[in-house]
């Protein structure tokens, strides 16, 4: 995983309460196999006037000017300003993997959907909660100056404005000790599987049922 | 000390380890897996040259993608049209080749929907940690189960150390006493908690469904509550283990027997809150105060009872209410002040996870029975769950009730519920689906989806648009 450790650049924002996963990526690109290459779909409802299909060359389909994305002053944005409930409805990590590949490595929102915020964590991205009137401040600075970019440093756990104020924010101990450090999960896991090894062999024991094979 | 909801205990007994963090290791007994979130993780056990930790704990069925009319059907999945939904399915049965994970394959007559068909085969139990990379896994809590969805990350850390990184989740209780009138369903009972509690009401939680409403459900409705826990915003819906739950399991086919089916029960016994665990939040809802729910908008909170008027946006008082209220309007080419009853409809989808199963088939098989589909409907299908879903119901007749009506009887899949096969909505039309979910999109591109209960969907087929079926 790639490391996070300071992130400077571009705001740019997705000011709607309630942005599903459905709408980050729509599900007719969730037929790929891969995990990358979903940067061009992303928003694609929004972005495009057309109906995305997978496997096309979006270069030259027509957009929609009014999507920030699509506007010359968000070019190379890095970090996303969004609202409420962000990434609920389905699990599908394709939502982070096409922020990501698009070049998105910090959310900013007043509250994210469980799962969605997870899988960031678990591709690099940050996630950052702050309270719904520091947001709205942030938007309200961003739409008011051009190239309004923000530095988010996770070692010291703030967000520092254009005018040099900081803001902190809250993060769990462990996942940024792993963003940090760009620490694979499963790897930190299975240092532990001598203590795997032994809940199981006590768990067969007191519940042989849930151990039958399936062939 | 206070006592333990079925949370704490379900938890607690899969704990590994507990970090200083927070954090902690939990045990999964049961990993489902399908098509879509899986190829990703597969690639990643390959590339580091890892190995599931426990093959028995998998189990795979492909469902989002396969085609569901017979004659794409019968092919196989050389047969599917879509050469990118041929390539995912194809991958699904490579993989558990390769690994030799247990799968039912495309015309396999055990494969479904992967939530119909877990609980179906007794592949999850009570008791059990279950997950598989879907937010629809909520639905196996049901059982008295720990369910949940999870990202394609942790579909391979599942599948390489047999347990998930998790923190504890709170607790919440929705309650819903009293009794439900006629024609009312556990579709209605939790439609009618998502508008109550929000879609982000349940976020952070486990939410258990229990009082009187809930423990008279059957199983199948019990799942369809706990399906759409995900909708409230909770990962993990759960409903208490009781006869009702022990009267389902038994005898289904990987489910424990004889001696060991004692055994199991003994400890399944214990499923449920202590009497006096502290919940940290708590709904409450009567069972009589519940209609027939219809969603009008683009998220299922934008719910009302069937007798509803759709709200008018400069009647409401908050800004960011009236916007998101007008948006959803808009998309859904809906005006302030109609009523839910004047909604006209061009399509009708009965299936998904939410709604496949066999009782669900029987409540749409009733009320279009000798009744015709509307002239103004362009195509009403029913598809069912599984397999085994569609053999009962055929056993039945209910196949001849829904095709006598002009209702196309289809392959189990999921089809329509995310359109990710050829079933779909054009752009504009509107459905009564008995799915889980009304977003921009979700049934097709442009497609405007209104969630109901089965015999609400099949009420609606027959005269075009909404009716209360209560007074069918
Ligand atoms: S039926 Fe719909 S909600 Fe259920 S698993 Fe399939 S796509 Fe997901």
């Amino acid at each position: 995983m790639k490391s996070f450790t300071v992130l400077s650049g571009i705001a740019a924002p997705m000011d709607r309460a309630n942005v599903d996963t459905d709408l980050i990526i729509p599900k007719q690109f969730l037929k790929s196999i891969k995990r990358s290459g979903f940067g061009p779909n992303l928003f694609d409802e929004l972005r495009y006037l057309d109906q995305g299909e997978p496997g096309q060359d979006c270069s030259n389909r027509p957009v929609n000017e009014d999507f920030p994305l699509n506007q010359a002053r968000y070019q190379g944005a890095v970090v996303l300003l969004a609202r409420d409930n962000f990434g609920c409805g389905s699990s599908r990590e394709h939502a982070p993997w096409a922020l990501d590949d698009y070049g998105f490595r910090c959310i900013i929102a007043p509250s994210f959907a469980d799962i969605f915020y997870n899988n960031c964590f678990k591709n690099g991205i940050l996630p950052i909660v702050q309270d719904a009137e520091v947001v709205e401040r942030l938007f309200q600075q961003m739409y008011a100056n051009e190239g309004y970019a923000l530095t988010i440093d996770l070692q010291r756990q703030v967000i520092v404005t254009p005018d040099d104020s900081e803001l902190g924010f809250e993060v769990d101990a462990f996942r940024k000790h792993c963003l940090l450090n760009g620490l694979d999960d499963i790897g930190l896991t299975l240092e532990s599987a001598e203590a795997i090894r032994t809940f199981e062999d006590r768990w067969r024991e007191q519940s042989p049922w849930l151990f039958g094979s399936l062939a | 000390m206070s006592g333990k909801t079925l949370y704490d205990k379900l938890w607690q007994s899969h704990l590994v380890e507990q970090r200083d963090d927070g954090s902690a290791l939990i045990y999964i007994d049961r990993h489902l897996i399908h098509e879509v979130t899986s190829p990703q993780a597969f690639e990643g056990l390959r590339l580091a040259g890892r190995k599931p930790w426990r093959i028995d704990a998998n189990l795979a069925v492909p469902d989002h993608n396969v085609p569901t009319e017979r004659q794409e059907r019968a092919g196989g999945i050389a047969g599917i049209l879509d050469p990118i939904s041929r390539l995912q399915v194809q991958t699904l049965d490579d993989n558990c080749r390769d690994f030799d994970i247990t799968e039912f394959a495309i015309n396999d007559p055990r494969q479904g929907i992967v939530h119909v068909v877990g609980p179906e085969q007794g592949a999850t139990l009570p008791g059990m940690t279950v997950v598989c990379g879907d937010s629809h896994t909520s639905t196996h809590g049901a059982l008295g189960a720990l369910a949940h969805g999870i990202g394609t990350s942790e579909v391979e850390h599942v599948l390489a150390t047999q347990c998930l990184l998790q923190q504890k989740m709170k607790n919440m209780l929705v309650r819903v006493d009293g009794q439900l009138k006629p024609g009312v369903t556990a579709k209605d009972v939790v439609l009618a908690i998502i508008g109550k509690i929000g879609t982000a009401g349940g976020t952070g939680y486990a939410i258990e469904f229990g009082g009187e409403v809930i423990r008279n459900l059957s199983m199948e409705g019990r799942m369809t509550i706990c399906n759409m826990a995900i909708e409230a915003g909770a990962r993990a819906g759960m409903i208490a283990a009781d006869e009702t739950t022990f009267e389902y399991v038994k005898g289904r086919t990987y489910a424990p027997r004889g001696e060991m089916w004692e055994q199991a029960v003994a400890a399944w016994r214990d499923l449920h809150s202590d009497d006096d665990a502290v919940f940290d939040s708590v709904v409450e809802l009567r069972g009589e105060d519940i209609k027939p729910q219809v969603t009008w908008g683009t998220s299922p909170e934008m719910v009302l009872p069937v007798d509803g008027v759709i709200p008018d946006p400069q009647s409401l008082a908050s800004a960011a209410e009236r916007e998101s209220v007008e948006r959803a309007l808009k998309y859904m080419g809906l005006a302030g002040g109609t009523r839910i009853t004047d909604i006209k409809l061009d399509k009708v989808f009965i299936g998904s996870c939410t709604n496949s199963r066999i009782e669900d088939l029987r409540a749409a098989a009733d009320v279009v029975k000798g009744r015709q589909v509307a002239k103004s409907i362009k195509l009403a299908m029913v598809v069912p769950g599984s397999g085994a879903v569609k053999e009962q119901a055929e056993a039945e007749g209910l196949h001849e009730i829904f095709t006598a009506a002009g209702l196309e009887w289809r392959e189990p899949g999921c089809s329509m519920c995310l359109a990710m096969n050829s079933d779909k909505l054009g752009a504009g039309e509107h459905c009564a689906s008995t799915s889980n979910r009304n977003f921009e999109g979700r049934q097709g591109f442009g497609g405007r989806t209104h969630l109901v209960s089965p015999a609400m969907a099949a009420a609606a087929a027959v005269t075009g648009h909404f009716v209360d079926v209560r007074d069918w």
